[in-house]
């Protein structure tokens, strides 16, 4: 558990950090995220004393990080950045083991952690390469693993992928989660980058001018951004919010409809014609939903009948225009029917919602309006 | 040819002796001492705005003067060469280290502090490693000025190449100052070669051209 108790910090006569406060808890991704010179990265940098704090306490599971030693309180907080930093004069092998030699493992410890490490990333075959021998996609795996590499239960990740190109940015952005899922590790994490941010966060701090805007989870603040400011940088996603949920903006309405009055021979001659295997009854054409019929009530009381109007059964589920689609959704996911009847305020047929529908509700609020 | 051997081969060799230990030891004495400064210097950034000026005025002392004046209070002795040449050799290693290290990219000095190294291991494991092409090139230039530099030790008789090119010119002797002059040249150019050659095996792998292929 990392708290910020009132904690300050001046360049000069300028105060860059105001009076932060805040507790992260273990194991949770928080995402420090802010317009630039807004005070995130120092804000990171003082939680392993990179940057000293000039008033307030920082406290890592209850002890005040000033009254540990420095050197020995780096070496238990893994620390990645942007510039990635790996040692050019070392292998791959030797930038991993970089901390766990500081902390005189010996030589088969380190070996094994290397060894577990870059299996982990499946790049065992780069042990003994140079860091100018590889991508920057694969440098900054490395330069992760260089910080997980003693097993500290804190990471501080200074915008490590926002140099990387945007395919490699979204694997690393998959891989890194997972195993942060895996690990369990606490995570302050910086970026600049709304999408990241919302992607990689359990916890979402909110930085302005040295302050703390807002401390949220993603979908907290989706719903409530606390200022202006951070509703336009969550931009395009707040209009996700905004996505149609009522029903009639996902159901179909094109329909296969058929009135009570018709004979059981052109009810299956119609079925047969659309491929479908249930019609939506109506009382006249255009007049108000009776039930469905099915084709399985057909083959089974057909022959005795002359119109249909005995075997159509008001089972279905249905709602009203107006009704949120969600409710809809949770039923055809739940109960696995293949379809709700939707009816207007005359009870008659406005259309029916589909589990099609609900995919294409749920790629609009994932990836934004455009269909 | 067989006649210059043997009048002048056995002095040739003894001087060209003398001119080699002398230019070894300087080297030698003013690497060490200029490669501590530079470090030095390179912890403490506000003390080379005093020490810097002071040596660059040091060093615009011709050394003609400089070995002049130590050779009235020291005497004629070798140690006169040797501290006049130790300290021309050590200027542009302690420069060159100095800003070898200060020129490192700010992001590995970052991350080695962010790892947790001391200031030691820092400078041991990744500073010096990663200043070695710039410090190397300090020691190939006092080497060479070195080379050079030494032939003033004649000036007050103290042996070296430098005999040779002196006495050409009293006597208006063209050969023997080339009997002087090119062996001096040919000992530059053997004794950077040398350097050269240690440049590449000092050079992290990591930081050659190339990769290691």
């Amino acid at each position: 558990m990392i708290e910020f108790d009132h904690v300050s910090k001046y360049y000069g006569k300028k105060q860059v950090l105001k009076d932060l406060n805040f507790t992260i808890p273990d194991g949770k991704f928080v995402t420090l995220i802010g317009p630039s010179g807004c005070g995130k990265t120092t804000t990171l940098r003082t939680i392993n004393r990179l940057n000293e704090i000039d008033e307030g306490s920082i406290r890592i599971d209850g002890v005040n990080i000033k009254d540990r030693d420095k050197v020995e309180l780096r070496r238990s907080i893994g620390y990645v950045i942007q510039q990635i930093g790996l040692f050019p004069n070392m292998t791959v092998a030797e930038n991993i083991s970089v901390v766990p030699r500081l902390l005189k493992y010996d030589k088969t410890r380190c070996e094994k952690i290397v060894d577990d490490m870059l299996a982990m990333v499946h790049m065992e075959e780069y042990r003994d390469k140079y860091p100018s021998e590889m991508s920057g996609g694969q440098q900054q795996r490395i330069g992760v693993l260089r910080a997980l590499a003693a097993s500290p239960e804190i990471i501080l990740m200074d915008e490590p992928f926002s140099a990387l190109d945007p395919m490699t940015r979204a694997s690393l952005q998959e891989e890194f989660k997972s195993l942060q899922q895996k690990l369990n590790k606490t995570i302050v994490f910086v970026t600049h980058d709304m999408d990241e941010a919302l992607k990689l966060g359990d916890i979402i701090i909110f930085m302005v001018d040295g302050k703390v805007a807002q401390i949220a989870s993603p979908e907290e603040m989706l719903d409530h951004p606390a200022t202006d400011l951070v509703r336009s940088f969550l931009g395009k996603h707040i209009q996700d919010q905004a996505a149609p949920t009522k029903v009639e903006d996902y159901m179909l309405r094109n329909v296969r409809k058929i009135t009570k009055s018709r004979g059981v021979h052109e009810c299956a001659e119609m079925m047969a014609r659309y491929s479908v295997d249930t019609l939506l009854v109506e009382e006249s054409r255009g007049g108000r939903y009776m039930g469905i019929v099915s084709i399985g009530d057909l083959r089974k009381y057909g022959r005795t009948l002359k119109t249909i109007e005995p075997i159509v059964r008001d089972t279905q589920r249905t709602a009203r225009v107006g009704d949120e689609a969600k409710e809809s959704f949770d039923y055809l996911i739940d109960s696995g029917a293949g379809y709700v009847v939707v009816l207007d305020d005359h009870d008659r047929i406005a259309g029916i919602v589909t589990k099609t529908s609900v995919a294409r509700s749920v790629a609009a609020n994932l990836w934004g309006d455009e269909q | 040819m067989r006649e210059l051997i043997n009048t002048y081969g056995l002095a040739l060799l003894k001087a060209l002796g003398i001119h080699t230990v002398y230019v070894l030891v300087s080297v030698a004495i003013g690497f060490a001492i200029g490669l501590v400064v530079g470090i030095l210097l390179s912890r403490k950034p506000n003390w080379s705005t005093v020490v810097l000026p002071i040596v660059s005025i040091f060093q615009t002392i011709p050394g003609l003067v400089f070995i002049g004046v130590l050779f009235i209070w020291i005497g004629m002795k070798p140690a006169t060469v040797i501290i006049a040449l130790s300290a021309y050799a050590m200027f542009p290693v302690m420069k060159n280290t100095y800003t070898g290290i200060l020129e490192i990219d700010p992001k590995y000095i970052d991350t080695a502090n962010g790892c947790g190294m001391t200031s030691t291991q820092r400078l041991f494991q990744v500073e010096l490693p990663l200043a070695m092409p710039t410090i190397i090139a300090g020691l190939r230039m006092a080497t060479v000025y070195t080379v050079s530099w030494a032939v003033l030790a004649a000036m007050i008789g103290l042996g070296g190449l430098g005999d040779f090119i002196y006495q050409g010119t009293y006597t208006n002797n063209n050969l023997l100052i080339l009997i002087g002059a090119i062996p001096a040249a040919i000992l530059a150019v053997v004794l950077t070669s040398i350097i050269d050659h240690l440049q590449k095996k000092v050079t992290p792998k990591g930081l050659q051209k190339g990769g290691r292929s």
